[in-house]
């Protein structure tokens, strides 16, 4: 009889150090950089509501220095700062002021409007900016909780454009009927090029980083290829890579009447705010999803079928970026849109999941504030000259700061997440290696 | 070199790891630092190793108060660690591995890998091990891998060895072999901490005992204590370390395994043509020393081993083939050997892990949608009945004890109804109170006619639990012989020895 080639040597011939106790010197044991990557992940994408607080007061305070910096006044006046130090601070103030004032007019309310409608239009325009940013938020938020980084939402989102847009000038439908298949439809889309990211991670173990990454190209160029080429997306006529005008009857209609944007599509996203928070916390699809976020082994052992709930996790995150797809080409640009109609959203999106925890609700009010931003950084400049590119890097800022918790912590000096150190010893022999130098 | 530890106190938060621990370890002398899983004993030496810093309290070595910033210092100090895992680089030859850290170099900044394969051979002789310095690590038994960490240790001339819980990975042969080297070492000098949860171990080889609980030195015990003594010492009352049973009534067909070999990905074969069967009303153990293929015997018969060939029935139903959820519905339930990895979603609370495995169908689920009343009521009862000391039934299993989390996965096996159970090292980082109640509901599983297999590597749990012992060696089934035989022939069969008598000899 042949021996095993090496087999199964007397308790492994080298215990990984991150495997207590020799615990799974099998196949199934999680490389130690792997399961670091993975406790880091889940610290991020779910910071918890105090340190996304804190990265938004620390980014807009960098971004009170920047505004300050950039500013013409504050820089004369600084240059004879050690004569009267008091102009400097003067100006520093009116340039800071200035410019958040300017925002909240932009984003909240327009004191200076005549007109109760006037004032309050800045508002409707925060949310109407925020609309794609919550369901797209929404689709980033579900797929880390499900343990994935779903980078893919600009090629959801044009996907499902395209083929919402497709189906909203190119047939010719009822009036209601018209914009449900439409809805549906780009839905759909969104939902199967995401699904292609979570089939390849099921099936090949491909990561889906690079997948979604990778598919965002596609999309792209497909789009592209599709408004460029006349009888497919292009509008006739047109040189243009721009498709013709949606149909009157696939328009999601106004919710304030024509003087303001906002849109049906506001009341899909908060629908979807709705059955994304039943989805995560009281279906057993949810459940599987975050057993899967938290501990892919546990749920496999339970009997949860990793690769189908996979498939699933990144179908419903696509679903959702699809929505945002939708309301894009639907509701906000309705005229016709290009292969620029993602407008950021995908990739902000993803700061959106993070901001709000990849909890629903607070991808609601993260997706709101981002909306605000988007409205009233624009007015930012147009009233007082501050560079739009002062909001991004504030948005940008955000991301650092949440991923850098213990930096944000040390600042406001929240505690420290009840981490492994403080674990109680009893945890035993089969726990991490930080528990396990506690412990035992 | 002596060594005193005054008032250590290290915290972690509002948790108290140390509490004051003195400890005073006199050259020649081997002192045994003796506590359960989670009583202090590994951040006590983390301290020592200079890989924590305690909060309060001084480290002396001969008089002289040391401070150490990191484990570089303390090696300077004359401190070595044989640590549980063994810090070594495999694919490193011993030599190598023994000079990594502080390496001679000749001009040029070229290795001296002769000085290093001297001073291998040097303490070797001088301790009479045969390591062959230019041996890839990754080739050597266990045992061998143990004595490089004590010949890197040395090399360095430690004064004061600590072993953690050297004993965890070894056959008993190549214990009490382990044993002869710390007499050796005493015997020249050297200070010993030797940091155990094994009674038998300690009262072999310690000249002083200091026992620790909670953090705390609950008292010192001498070396003729009685097992029964130091137990009680160890976790505050008196523990029954047998476990009450009566004889097993075999009935019904129950488990049959025949001809199975597990494989992994690469093909390398880990479990080898292992046939076996266990009737309903019988504990089989499987026992043998830790990565002899027990694990991968285990995660086969639950439906989670991806390359599988032979049989496995239970009841006459096939189950090789079937996926997860079809093997949990076949009735059979599985105590996963590393809870935290793979029984329990740390972050979910104790209700949700209670439900882990059932979220597929009523009662916890009902179209689609998670039954949380019926989840809650099923919580409290299962938290009422297994005893899960926690604070409510929404607490995150993480925040449990060892034994607690080991009771809620045993509260979710058995509440199934069971046609096999399935337990790998059921009793492992669990406190001793935790261990006679799990003990007592695995014997009660069986009374009730379930066929059990336990695999443990604990040479007491196996003979205390079980009603056959299977021991496998190298993936093969060395035996299959009855609780009842002796200890030391048990041993040999772990070191791979087929016993002359009876049972399926590989």
């Amino acid at each position: 009889m042949s021996e095993p080639t090496r087999a199964a040597a007397p308790a492994g011939a080298a215990p990984a150090p991150a495997t207590d106790t020799g615990g799974t010197d099998g196949g199934a044991a999680t490389p130690p950089g792997d399961r670091r990557w993975h406790e880091a992940f889940a610290r991020i994408v779910s910071g918890g509501w105090a340190v996304s607080l804190g990265a938004v007061v620390l980014a807009i305070l960098a971004g009170s220095v920047m505004i300050a910096f950039t500013d013409e006044a504050v820089q004369e006046s600084a240059g004879y700062f050690f004569a009267r130090p008091a102009d400097t601070f003067a100006a520093i103030g009116q340039a800071v002021g200035g410019a958040y004032a300017a925002l909240f007019r932009g984003a909240v309310w327009n004191y200076e409007a005549d007109s109760f409608a006037a004032a309050v239009r800045p508002l409707t325009q925060s949310l109407t900016y925020a609309t794609p940013l919550i369901a797209a938020g929404l689709g980033v938020a579900v797929a880390f909780r499900a343990g994935m980084f779903n980078i893919g939402g600009q090629g959801q989102l044009l996907v499902s454009a395209a083929a919402a847009g497709w189906v909203g000038f190119a047939f010719d439908l009822p009036v209601g009927l018209h914009l449900v298949v439409a809805v549906v439809v780009g839905i759909l889309a969104g939902a199967l090029w995401a699904g292609i990211a979570g089939l390849l991670k099921a099936a090949t173990g491909a990561h889906e980083v690079i997948v979604t990454i990778m598919l965002n190209y596609i999309a792209f160029y497909l789009l592209s290829y599709l408004l460029a080429t006349p009888g497919l997306l292009q509008a006739p006529g047109s040189a243009n890579p721009k498709t013709p005008a949606m149909a009157e009857t696939a328009v999601m209609p106004g919710l304030l009447g024509d003087r303001y944007n906002l849109h049906v599509g506001f009341l899909l996203v908060l629908g979807a705010v709705v059955l994304v928070w039943w989805l995560l916390n009281r279906s057993s699809l949810g459940f599987g999803f975050r057993a899967l976020g938290e501990n892919a082994h546990a749920a496999r052992v339970a009997g949860i079928d990793v690769r189908r709930t996979t498939v699933l996790a990144m179908g419903v995150a696509g679903a959702l970026v699809g929505l945002a797809g939708t309301t894009q080409v639907l509701g906000l640009i309705t005229t016709g849109f290009g292969a620029d109609i993602d407008a950021g959203v995908g990739f902000d999106a993803i700061t959106v999941a993070l901001l709000g925890g990849s909890s629903p609700v607070g991808v609601l009010l993260a997706g709101i504030l981002f909306g605000a931003f988007k409205a009233g950084g624009s007015s930012m400049q147009a009233l007082e000259g501050v560079p739009i590119e002062i909001v991004l890097v504030v948005q940008s800022l955000i991301v650092l700061f949440i991923a850098a918790p213990p930096l944000v912590r040390a600042v406001f000096r929240l505690p420290q997440p009840g981490g492994r150190a403080r674990r109680r010893p009893g945890r035993g022999a089969t726990g991490t290696p930080t528990s396990q130098e506690v412990a035992a | 070199m002596k060594l005193e530890l005054r008032g250590i106190t290290k915290r972690f938060g509002a948790l108290v790891a140390n509490d004051h621990i003195d400890l005073t370890v006199e050259p020649g002398q081997i002192h045994c630092l003796l506590g359960e899983n989670g009583a202090g004993k590994s951040t006590l030496m983390n301290v020592l190793y200079g890989l924590y810093q305690a909060d309060e309290g001084e480290i002396l070595l001969d008089g002289r108060e040391q401070h150490f910033a990191g484990p570089g210092d303390a090696m300077a100090a004359g401190i070595g660690m044989v640590h549980q895992h063994f810090m070594l680089i495999p694919v490193f030859t011993v030599a190598e591995n023994v000079m990594l850290g502080h390496e001679q170099t000749r001009a040029g900044g070229r290795l001296d890998l002769d000085a290093a394969r001297s001073r291998v051979r040097e303490i070797a002789d001088r301790f009479g091990f045969h390591v062959d310095p230019d041996a890839l690590v990754e080739d050597l038994p266990v045992g061998v891998q143990q004595r490089v960490e004590i010949i890197k240790a040395l090399s360095r001339d430690a004064r004061v060895l600590v072993f953690d819980e050297p004993t965890a990975v070894l056959t008993p042969q190549e214990t009490d072999e382990l044993m002869a080297i710390m007499r050796q070492l005493k015997e020249s000098g050297a200070a010993i901490v030797f940091i155990t949860h094994k009674l038998r171990e300690v009262r072999e080889v310690a000249d002083r005992i200091t026992v620790v609980r909670r953090g705390a030195v609950v008292g010192e015990a001498s070396p003729t204590a009685s097992d029964a003594e130091l137990a009680s010492l160890m976790v505050g009352r008196a523990v029954e370390l047998t476990v009450q049973k009566d004889d097993a009534v075999p009935a019904g067909r129950g488990l049959e395994v025949r001809n199975l070999e597990v494989t992994d990905a690469r093909g390398t074969v880990l479990v080898d043509d292992v046939s076996f069967e266990v009737r309903g009303g019988e504990i089989l153990v499987v026992a043998g020393v830790q990565g002899n293929g027990q694990t991968e015997l285990a995660e086969a018969l639950a439906g989670l081993a991806e390359h599988v060939r032979g049989s496995v029935r239970l009841d006459g139903d096939e189950l090789v083939g079937r996926n997860v959820r079809q093997v949990l519905d076949a009735g059979v339930g599985f105590v996963p050997e590393d809870r935290n990895e793979d029984g329990l979603v740390g972050t979910f609370s104790v209700a949700d892990n209670l439900v882990l495995n059932r979220t597929d169908g009523p009662p916890f689920v009902r179209s689609g949608a998670l039954q949380l009343r019926a989840r809650d009521a099923f919580a409290r009862e299962k938290v009422e009945e297994f005893d899960i000391r926690t604070q409510g039934i929404d607490t995150p299993v993480g925040r449990l004890s060892g034994g607690n989390q080991q009771k809620v996965v045993l509260a979710r096996e058995l509440s199934r109804e069971l046609r096999l159970l399935v337990a790998a090292q059921p009793t492992r980082g669990v406190d001793v109170g935790s261990i006679e109640f799990i003990h007592k509901r695995i014997v009660e599983t069986r009374d009730a006619g379930v066929p059990v297999v336990v695999v443990s590597t604990e040479l007491d749990e196996a003979v205390a639990l079980g009603d056959r012992i299977l021991v496998m060696y190298r993936g093969r089934v060395v035996g299959i012989v009855p609780a009842t035989t002796p200890r030391d022939q048990l041993g040999l069969m772990m070191a791979g020895i087929a016993p002359g008598t009876e049972g399926e000899a590989a």
